[in-house]
């Protein structure tokens, strides 16, 4: 499985990817030259610097300056970390929601998996920036509120991918043994049926987290996302939007391709998985 | 056909109904539309006056009560910002909205079909996994940092075009159009190429799997067999068959073109609905968006009922229960 996926060089370069991004979310703190919120390390006279000059602290702007003398590569790498993490949280949560009521529903039958899935069917047909912006309009901004939105846009789609998995492996010798060993129900679901519902799980969660990262900063851009003590990629795209006009393009622009090569590369990865897993593409 | 249209219409209403309730509950806790809309030097009793002459004084349950009882006949409350119908607000914008996603729908249909069925067929060669590889990069480009793009190019750096704005309208049969004439074409070039990007890879995508799926099927091999010219095995046979899902798709996203304009409409201060939403959610014009809301809401049933009925009369496969015969 690992060496076949690795013989396709575009999802081996994709994987590589990820795990760059992966390693300096993480390591954001240690390996920033500034920590760019720390207002007391930022001088105002080095605002909007162009990328490679040399700044009154004793290091190069790699990447530039912001309007507030901020360097733009640490803020990039803390804005990654605050991006990956929303992102992460709420595809977990989602999946760990929808997953259950989806394999719950294949379960129990008739009356209960009938209704989670005409909600699920009626959810799926909005776009998930309209969900996300009545949730938003309802619940108003902040960390958790984002990540409740972002968890109620994606649940859905666990949940019907969960159901169909399961409704294969509920009628399978293994569930029938299962019961007549006198398991409870809450025992046949968790250790029986959802571990077997996970791998297409596992690849809908990986364009899922994808997009809930684009989402929120989508929200964060239009400023309906995260706080700015906070800032996510978008918000550092939208901060850079109002000097775009006058050319500094530094701003807006690489804080883009961090966001464009953390999505890619999750797509990538997750594109390899779901043709690996399709039976039916022959190779 | 006619129960499943009629089930489907008491569906609409209760989701309408459900969105309303969400929507205007939670509005009403969020924000204080007083504080924004008076002077900030006004004294409690000028505070007091302003929230009398917008309903605002009254209980929630009351004030959503009278809200569903105006909902029913079609209002939609005022505009605490116009003072105009809300509706009339949004209505207004609608067109503005409606052109720049139909000639988004125009670009990713004209160019994605084609480009799709080429790297379905030939799956092997070169210039298909480059299609490919775009349309991947198609999906993962956030859309409002590639209005940011495109505005830095094409308006800022090469000057060929405007970087924000509507062209000048025309007015056909009362609705003021822009896109009609070169000038606003102009305008609506960038933000309407914005909007089609991801539908772009999305219609891309699709038709390539279904034509790698159909072509091995036996029909397209008889028709082969039959001496059937190449132009016409996939000019009509196959694209026919394709053409069933991708008529569901494009129908669907056509709705989610509408939605998504909210971003494409902020970056280009395109005068649409979506813009208008944005504005009124930082403003607290609470009618505007409850207003918005339900609209699009509304839209999108309708839109979704009508690819439902196309789809079953396109394949005749399809019964309208849900169950494929």
């Amino acid at each position: 499985m690992i060496r076949e996926f690795l013989r396709s060089r575009i999802a081996a370069g994709g994987l590589a990817l990820l795990a760059l991004v992966v390693l300096v979310a993480l390591f954001a703190p240690w390996i920033s030259p500034q920590n760019p919120y720390d207002l007391a390390k930022l001088d105002l006279l080095d605002a909007r610097l162009p990328p490679g000059t040399a700044g009154a602290a004793h290091f190069t702007y790699l990447l530039g300056t912001d309007g507030q003398g901020r360097d733009m590569l640490s803020a990039i790498f803390y804005g990654l970390r605050v991006s990956l993490t929303v992102g992460v949280a709420s595809g977990l949560i989602a999946l760990a929601l929808g997953g259950l009521l989806g394999v719950t529903a294949a379960y129990a039958g008739g009356r209960a998996e009938q209704l989670l899935m005409r909600v699920v069917d009626i959810q799926l047909g909005f776009p998930a920036i309209l969900v996300a912006l009545i949730l938003i309009a309802v619940l108003g901004k902040g960390v958790d509120k984002i990540i409740i939105a972002l968890v109620c846009v994606q649940w859905a789609y666990y949940a019907r991918t969960a159901r169909s998995a399961a409704i294969v492996e509920r009628n399978k010798e293994y569930i029938d043994a299962a019961r007549s060993l006198g398991f409870s129900h809450t025992r046949i679901v968790l250790r029986h049926l959802l571990p077997n519902a996970m791998p297409p799980l596992i690849v809908v969660g990986t364009v899922q987290v994808a997009h809930a990262i684009a989402l929120e900063a989508t929200l964060s851009f239009l400023g309906l996302g995260l706080p700015a003590t906070e800032p996510s990629l978008g918000l550092l795209i939208a901060n850079g939007y109002e000097y775009l006009l006058s050319g500094r393009y530094w701003i807006s622009v690489y804080p883009g391709l961090a966001l464009l090569a953390t999505i890619l590369s999750i797509n990538l990865v997750g594109d390899q998985l779901r043709d690996q897993l399709n039976p039916r593409l022959a190779r | 056909m006619t129960l499943f249209v009629l089930r489907r219409l008491a569906q609409t209403l209760l989701v309408l109904f459900v969105t309303s309730a969400l929507v205007f509950g939670g509005l009403y806790l969020v924000g204080d539309p007083v504080e924004i809309l008076v002077n900030p030097q006004a004294d409690q009793e000028e505070r007091a006056r302003t929230a009398e002459a917008l309903g605002l004084d009254r209980p929630a349950v009351e004030q959503y009560g009278l809200f569903l009882k105006g909902m029913l006949a079609g209002d939609l409350g005022k505009s605490f910002v116009y003072g105009r119908p809300a509706l009339e607000v949004i209505l207004e914008r609608l067109p503005a909205t409606l052109e720049l996603a139909f000639l988004a729908m125009l670009l990713s249909v004209a160019a994605g079909i084609p480009l799709g069925l080429y790297a379905g067929l030939y799956p092997d060669r070169k210039s298909s996994k480059a299609i490919m590889a775009g349309s991947i990069l198609g999906f993962s480009l956030p859309t409002f940092w590639v209005g940011l793009l495109l505005i830095l190019v094409f308006a800022v750096q090469l000057g060929w075009l405007p970087s924000t704005g509507r062209g000048p309208t025309e007015t056909y049969f009362g609705i003021p159009i822009s896109i009609l004439s070169l000038e606003g074409l102009k305008y609506a070039l960038l933000p309407s190429l914005n909007l089609a990007l991801f539908k772009l890879s999305l219609i891309i995508r699709l038709t390539r799997a279904q034509a790698r799926e159909q072509v091995l099927l036996d029909y397209i091999r008889f028709a082969r067999a039959k001496g059937l010219p190449r132009s016409r095995v996939i000019g009509v046979h196959l694209l026919k068959n394709i053409m069933i899902p991708l008529v569901t798709v494009i129908g669907l996203e056509l709705g989610s073109v509408i939605a998504y304009a909210i971003v494409t409409e902020s970056i280009f201060a395109w005068p649409g609905m979506g813009k208008l939403v944005i504005d009124s959610m930082f403003q607290l014009d609470r009618p505007v968006v409850v207003a918005y809301l339900l609209v699009v809401v509304l839209m999108f049933i309708l839109i979704n009922l009508t690819v439902d009925i196309l789809y079953a009369a396109l394949d005749p496969r399809v019964r309208l229960d849900g169950t494929r015969a």
